[in-house]
């Protein structure tokens, strides 16, 4: 700060009165075509912005935020998953190494070494040399970093089964279930009440709720089961063909448009 | 006119300082795509702000109609997506842009990290670097709660647990987090909701000034 005698200040504050203003600027340190931020710059960088933003709101209008049903801690066999970017820790925690007795190693000790080690990166990496070539080291352990998030990623994502996950989170309409329905009763004496849930929304196995299907498709899986993974076995049903024809009206009776 | 309002304001707090340090300076030719196509990598630190800046103002809007309490959080979000206008924009802008930001922060570090942009005399602001990337860690952990679905519920009660593990101090790290002992519910998420809204951005904010006033101090690292 300037101090000395013949200063003069704007009133009693300590701001400078008739200070040189916009001096020329000087820029020598790296000699070539520099242009002014304001406003040439900036007015490039505000095109890449623009159309960064119209991509962005492309993306958001495709694929809509997802929302799931609404939180029940008592869903059965619900598969926690994080969002993406945190894939790799969850999969690094799902080896015998990282879990179980020895889960502080996967939880504290190598994520707290290698986020300590980026934190710390200039002061582990003192050398001057700046090209990565030069520093083998340095660039051959973030290589090492980068390959092994991509993989523990990739190999999260790979077990994951997203249909089935998409189909168990569906929003359920909220349907009045009439328990003295005689399709009800038999619902509830067969198994199906153990992984449909006692109101239809689904558990281990999906919502029965505006299904869509007709009265005989209804019949053929309680009968047959489905196929797949995690499917569903064939000869769930064990009741009379009577019982099955009011089950499989009920199921078919509910939600989906008219209900 | 404006000439005469900024004498006027520059006379009494003698703005010309903050703005040439904001605003008017050179951009040497090394950063600069419009010379040289590859310099496009100096891009991602800039778009990281602008989606940082989408996320704020996203969030901001978002909070004018999420009620963070397990009756209503679930409700309020889904009332946002189905009723209100625009609503599912703006939530889709913020769920996106939780991604897109952790993308570019990903692509930013490594610029520097590949350039070597951290050494002398920039090691700080790469240390404040990697704690802003922290800092958008755990916003997007303690965002993935708030909408009260099943997914948001369960994922929580994993991250709690992780927390747990911590040898000595994950007993209080737990209830710091969750409110309870051992109950994952009402309380966890007005405490997720403060972090994400209150405590995580007020910790952003200073870093970004922090990493601002570096580089406008620094300069930009010269080319390799």
């Amino acid at each position: 700060m300037h101090r000395g005698k013949g200063m003069k200040f704007v009133g009693d504050s300590r701001i400078r009165e008739n200070d040189d203003k916009f001096i020329p600027k000087d820029y020598s340190e790296y000699p070539g075509k520099t242009e002014p931020f304001w406003p040439n710059f900036l007015l490039k960088e505000w095109l890449v912005g623009a159309v960064f933003l119209v991509g962005f709101l492309c993306l958001t209008i495709a694929a809509p935020a997802p929302l799931e049903k609404e939180a029940d801690p008592s869903t059965a066999g619900y598969i926690p998953l994080p969002d993406w970017y945190f894939l790799f820790l969850y999969q690094f925690l799902k080896y015998d190494f990282a879990s179980g007795n020895y889960v502080v190693f996967g939880t504290v000790i190598i994520p707290g070494l290698a986020f300590g080690a980026l934190l710390l990166a200039p002061f582990l990496d003192t050398g001057k040399e700046r090209r990565p070539f030069k520093r083998p080291i340095a660039t051959s352990l973030m290589l090492i970093g980068i390959a092994a998030t991509f993989w523990l990623t990739y190999e999260a994502a790979s077990h994951v089964n997203w249909e089935e996950r998409a189909e168990k989170g569906k929003i359920v309409e909220e349907v009045e279930i009439d328990q003295e329905d005689p399709g009800y009763q038999v619902y509830s004496q067969q198994s199906c009440i153990n992984c449909h849930g006692g109101n239809l929304e689904g558990g281990a196995g999906p919502a029965l709720v505006g299904t869509g299907l007709s009265v005989d498709e209804i019949k053929d899986i309680a009968v047959n089961g489905i196929e797949g993974d995690p499917g569903m076995p064939a000869g769930s049903f064990q009741g009379t063909d009577e019982e099955l024809q009011q089950l499989a009206e009920f199921i078919s009776g509910l939600g989906g448009e008219g209900h | 006119m404006i000439r005469k309002i900024y004498d006027w304001i520059d006379e009494r707090v003698d703005i010309t300082p903050i703005w040439r340090d904001i605003a008017d300076h050179e951009v040497p030719e090394h950063v600069n795509p419009a010379h040289h196509f590859s310099a496009f990598v100096y891009c991602f630190g800039g778009l990281t702000f602008f989606v940082t800046v989408i996320q704020i103002l996203s969030g901001m809007f978002l909070t004018m109609y999420y009620v963070p309490d397990i009756e209503n959080a679930w409700n309020s979000v889904f009332y946002l997506q189905q009723e209100v206008a625009h609503g599912q924009i703006v939530r889709g802008m913020h769920h996106w842009g939780a991604s897109v930001v952790i993308v570019m922060l990903f692509l930013h570090t490594l610029r520097v990290f590949f350039q070597g942009a951290y050494k002398k005399p920039r090691e700080l602001n790469w240390v404040v670097g990697v704690l802003i990337f922290f800092v958008m860690l755990g916003l997007g952990l303690t965002g993935y709660l708030l909408p009260w679905d099943n997914k948001a519920y369960f994922a929580t009660q994993v991250t709690i647990d992780i927390a747990e593990s911590v040898p000595y101090i994950g007993d209080y790290l737990k209830t710091l987090l969750a409110g309870d002992p051992e109950i994952v519910g009402a309380q966890t998420l007005t405490r997720f909701f403060a972090i994400h809204v209150f405590f995580l951005p007020a910790a952003l904010f200073g870093l970004l000034a922090a990493h601002f006033i570096m580089i406008r101090r620094q300069g930009i690292s010269g080319p390799l």
